[in-house]
């Protein structure tokens, strides 16, 4: 059964919380729908909230580090918020320390974190910014 | 070796469904053992590797799950068998990083370090069959 994941806009931010237990190909699809969604909305950034997600596999583990390249590619910056502590242990013994994919301990904290980098990034020159936007 | 105690249950695994369902039951069994948040959360991970790929690997098979007892501790036992091409190199397959296709290369070594026992049983042409056990403390 496909289970499509909501993607919610909140300014210029998506939000995924992940709330199920998916399958491989509802884990693809997401990272499809999300790529696709950065580029409709312009948004940028990305947040992944995982803090119903039990277990973090290899499989779900390069689905983030993807969606984290992929955004960044889009010019949008992707933060995963909510891990468990039994997560994260388990992710670094299995061997996925998540290396390129930024975390913030709660939603609050990462959204934050995602205006942070637009007011760096707005101040280091407002020219060419307003024109990469235009 | 152990004689197991309760009466097994068996999995089908042939769908991507398959995975998601070895993992429900795995977590059940892994809270009737009362393995610690830790353990368990670690248990369900190395089984989603494994169920992963009996699927995608060994072209679909099967988990036979079962809690075990053995001087006075208990644990769960999972067992995931295909008849698919078998790993010609073990100690290949063991090593970080490696990959035969899409993964990232770290399902088989991964899944081993997670568990307490692991044992790999692998025939070229016939099969491979992953046992792993993790003990309550």
């Amino acid at each position: 059964m496909t289970e499509r994941v909501p993607i919610l806009r909140i300014r210029q931010v998506l939000l995924v919380s992940i709330q199920t237990d998916l399958d491989d190909q509802d884990v693809l699809l997401l990272q499809d729908d999300l790529a696709q969604a950065v580029v409709d909305s312009g948004a940028h950034g990305v947040v992944i909230d995982i803090t119903a997600v039990e277990i973090v596999d290899s499989f779900v583990g390069r689905m983030l580090a993807t969606i984290a390249s992929l955004s960044r590619l889009l010019d949008a910056q992707t933060v995963l918020v909510g891990m468990r502590p039994a997560v994260a242990i388990t992710l670094v013994e299995l061997g996925l320390s998540l290396g390129g994919v930024r975390t913030a301990l709660t939603l609050d904290k990462g959204l934050r974190m995602l205006e942070d980098d637009r007011v760096e990034r707005g101040s280091e020159g407002t020219a060419p910014d307003a024109v990469a936007h235009a | 070796m152990t004689g197991p105690s309760r009466t097994s249950e068996v999995l089908e695994i042939t769908t991507t469904a398959g995975v998601v369902q070895a993992r429900q039951q795995v977590r059940v069994l892994a809270q009737q053992c009362r393995l610690s948040l830790v353990d368990q959360t670690k248990l369900i991970t190395a089984a989603s590797e494994l169920a992963r790929n009996t699927l995608v690997h060994g072209g679909g098979g099967t988990m036979t799950a079962l809690l075990v007892e053995e001087r006075a501790r208990r644990g769960v036992r999972l067992s995931f068998a295909d008849h698919g091409p078998g790993i010609a190199d073990v100690d290949l397959a063991l090593t970080d990083g490696w990959t035969s296709g899409t993964g990232m290369g770290l399902g088989l070594s991964g899944s081993k370090r997670l568990v307490d026992d692991f044992v790999l049983d692998t025939t070229p042409g016939e099969g491979t069959t992953v046992t792993i056990t993790k003990w309550g403390r």
